[in-house]
């Protein structure tokens, strides 16, 4: 990504762009060829949407179209504001995703911190798979997972509880609770695919630095503090910068399949996603649907442009373009 | 992933002893639980209907019942329907889709192409700004007419900024001589990327191919946008999601079986198609996972 806007055309006095790109067609028109059918792609899923944003500033009809329905200026955005709606959707997309970058890196660097300390290779190997495999599942299922475990009637947890004698909770009617169930729920599915590329990181670090800290006499803990963290460092800063920049998008594929359309969990567990999800399927409000789109994408892709413009005022290598 | 040489090791201190424990305690806790619901499902699958209500889900069947899997199967139209359209749709999607971004990563990566830099942005700034949920709907249903067609379901997933990144990262370490002396040799750039590239891509292939592959099996989300449930042969995911949502699915999906509505089993019914559902994947995971684990390095590392 970083080579996407690197210059490395070389571009000499009295050439200007539009003569090397015709001499480049003229010699490379086949490799534009071959990416014709992904240029057409991006074109047609991405690039023609967006001007459709405008439907966030008007009032919607499915007759008359995005461009002829009645233009209303910021209506569905004062609409939205005045409900509650939006400051409750953001705040919850927000914290859900600082939780899930915050939380999630702790637990998948400790992961491959500790699974470099294994000596016994069969262990580390079936510990992996098994950390991997929620990778590989749909969230529909996850979904029926967290039900097998937390449902009223039949729930594992439940059964635990009567088993001690202690009165079962009725958890999907407690929003409070949702914010762990949700939080953990995405450290268990994505714990092992996070901590592949911490754990390939570690494996690239030069053994001659432990060994060294080893006739030094230094403590486990001591290698863990001053090697192998700070030579961490790197890949952590660029997941994070990656992360931040998509900290307005909500992952609806886990929202959905565990609260669905369960209306006493929206205060903890609505997102925009689901929000936008939800404004269109069900209630046919397109404009507020396409406004609170528009209203995330706009401010994604500031945060995405700031932070980025910051990192590359500190540390250039880090940068993402 | 090799493992590091240590060389022989005469003493081991006790900071190391006590954090290689806590190591073992940890990780076999957390691949634990990983495991478990899988496992409940499982026995969920195989417990008697009255046993799931009177004990709840447990690790082991307390009474032993096949009739779930009876029921899946007695209306076997409707599974193997499903089955077959999310094996067309993964099949298909994956076999254009790869060979799409085969083609583009390898021109992306060709040093002598001077406009590579600007097409990787104009796919790269897809990921920066969209048009958001509801354009994209009303594209898809309004303009393109794609409701109620498996193509809604295909044709958006067949590629990303992502894979086609991969696909680039990783054609970048094939040497660009063999590029340079095809040509020379009078080839032309599709005939060296047909006859000479693919072959020497594979394990790049087989990586993209399975993210692919992976995301076509486990899609969910478009098919909720844009199949209703009123098409009578759904991919999987979204079967089994109408399933596990609406009671009156279950009831529907067993209405052939001449058994009253009292008596169907609903939950260990959810938890056999579940295991219908997931299987292929649970099984197949172990033999592929390290072209994933292949794939995320690269695509996270060099990305």
């Amino acid at each position: 990504m970083r080579a996407a806007t690197s210059t490395s055309v070389p571009v000499r006095k009295n050439t200007s762009y539009v003569s090397l790109f015709r001499k480049d067609f003229s010699k490379n028109w086949m490799l534009f060829l071959m990416c014709v059918p992904a240029i057409l792609f991006f074109l047609l899923f991405s690039y023609i949407p967006m001007p459709g944003v405008y439907l966030a500033f008007v009032r919607y009809n499915y007759a008359d179209g995005i461009f002829k329905s009645p233009f209303i200026g910021l209506e569905n955005f004062r609409f939205l504001w005045l409900s509650g709606d939006l400051w409750r959707i953001t705040r919850n997309t927000l914290l859900y995703n600082i939780a899930f970058i915050l939380l999630g890196n702790t637990v998948q660097i400790t992961v491959a911190v500790l699974m470099n300390e294994l000596r016994s290779q069969w262990f580390r190997k079936t510990s992996q798979t098994l950390m991997f495999l929620p990778f590989f599942i749909s969230y529909v299922l996850v979904g029926l997972f967290v039900y097998n475990f937390l449902s009223f009637e039949y729930g594992t947890l439940n059964s635990i509880l009567r088993s001690l004698g202690r009165e079962p909770v009725e958890t999907y009617s407690n929003p409070a609770i949702w914010k762990y169930v949700i939080v953990l729920t995405h450290i268990w599915k994505n714990t092992g695919y996070g901590s592949i590329v911490y754990f390939a990181a570690i494996m690239g670090l030069d053994p001659e630095m432990y060994e060294a800290a080893e006739i030094d006499g230094a403590s486990a803990w001591q290698r863990i503090r001053y090697i192998t963290l700070p030579c961490l460092r790197p890949t952590f800063v660029i997941l994070l910068l990656f992360a931040l920049g998509g900290i307005l998008k909500g992952n609806f594929d886990l929202f959905y399949n565990l609260v669905g359309s369960n209306t006493r969990l929206y205060p903890t567990t609505d997102i925009i996603e689901t929000f936008v999800f939800r404004s269109m399927i069900v209630s046919f409000n397109f404009s507020s649907a396409a406004a609170v789109g528009f209203y995330q994408s706009i401010f994604g892709f500031l945060l995405v442009m700031t932070v980025n413009w910051i990192v590359r005022k500190i540390e250039p290598d880090y940068a993402l373009f | 992933m090799a493992i590091r040489k240590r060389g022989t090791r005469i003493r081991i201190d006790t900071s190391t002893a006590v954090l290689n424990g806590f190591s073992y305690i940890f990780l076999g806790f957390f691949a634990l639980a990983c495991l478990l619901p899988f496992l409940l499902m499982i026995a969920g699958s195989f417990t008697d209907e009255k046993a799931i209500i009177k004990y709840g889900f447990r690790l082991w069947p307390p009474e032993f019942s096949t009739f779930a899997y009876e029921l899946v199967f007695q209306n076997p139209d409707l599974v193997i329907g499903s089955y077959r359209v999310t094996i067309l749709i993964t099949l298909g999607g994956t076999a254009v889709g790869l060979f799409l971004i085969a083609m583009c990563g390898y021109a992306l990566q060709r040093p002598d192409f001077m406009m590579r830099n600007h097409i990787a942005f104009y796919i790269y700034f897809t990921t920066l700004f969209s048009g958001g949920l509801v354009p994209f709907y009303l594209l898809m249903v309004k303009f393109l007419k794609l409701k109620d067609n498996y193509l809604a379901v295909v044709l958006p997933a067949l590629m990303s900024p992502w894979l086609i990144i991969l696909m680039r990262n990783f054609m970048k370490s094939i040497p660009h001589s063999i590029t340079e002396s095809a040509k020379i040799d009078g080839a032309n750039d599709f005939h060296i990327f047909i006859r000479l590239i693919l072959p020497l891509s594979v394990p790049a292939l087989a990586t993209v191919g399975l993210f692919l592959a992976l995301g076509y099996w486990n899609e969910w989300y478009l098919s909720l946008l844009f199949l209703s449930p009123n098409m009578k042969y759904r991919p999987l995911q979204l079967f089994l999601y109408n399933l596990i949502t609406r009671a009156d699915f279950i009831r529907n999906s067993a209405a052939s079986s001449n058994i009253p509505p009292q008596d169907i089993p609903m939950e260990s019914m959810k938890m056999a198609t579940a295991v219908v559902a997931t299987g292929p994947v649970v099984l197949f995971y172990p033999f592929v996972q390290r072209y994933f684990i292949r794939g995320i390095v690269i695509g996270a590392v060099k990305g």
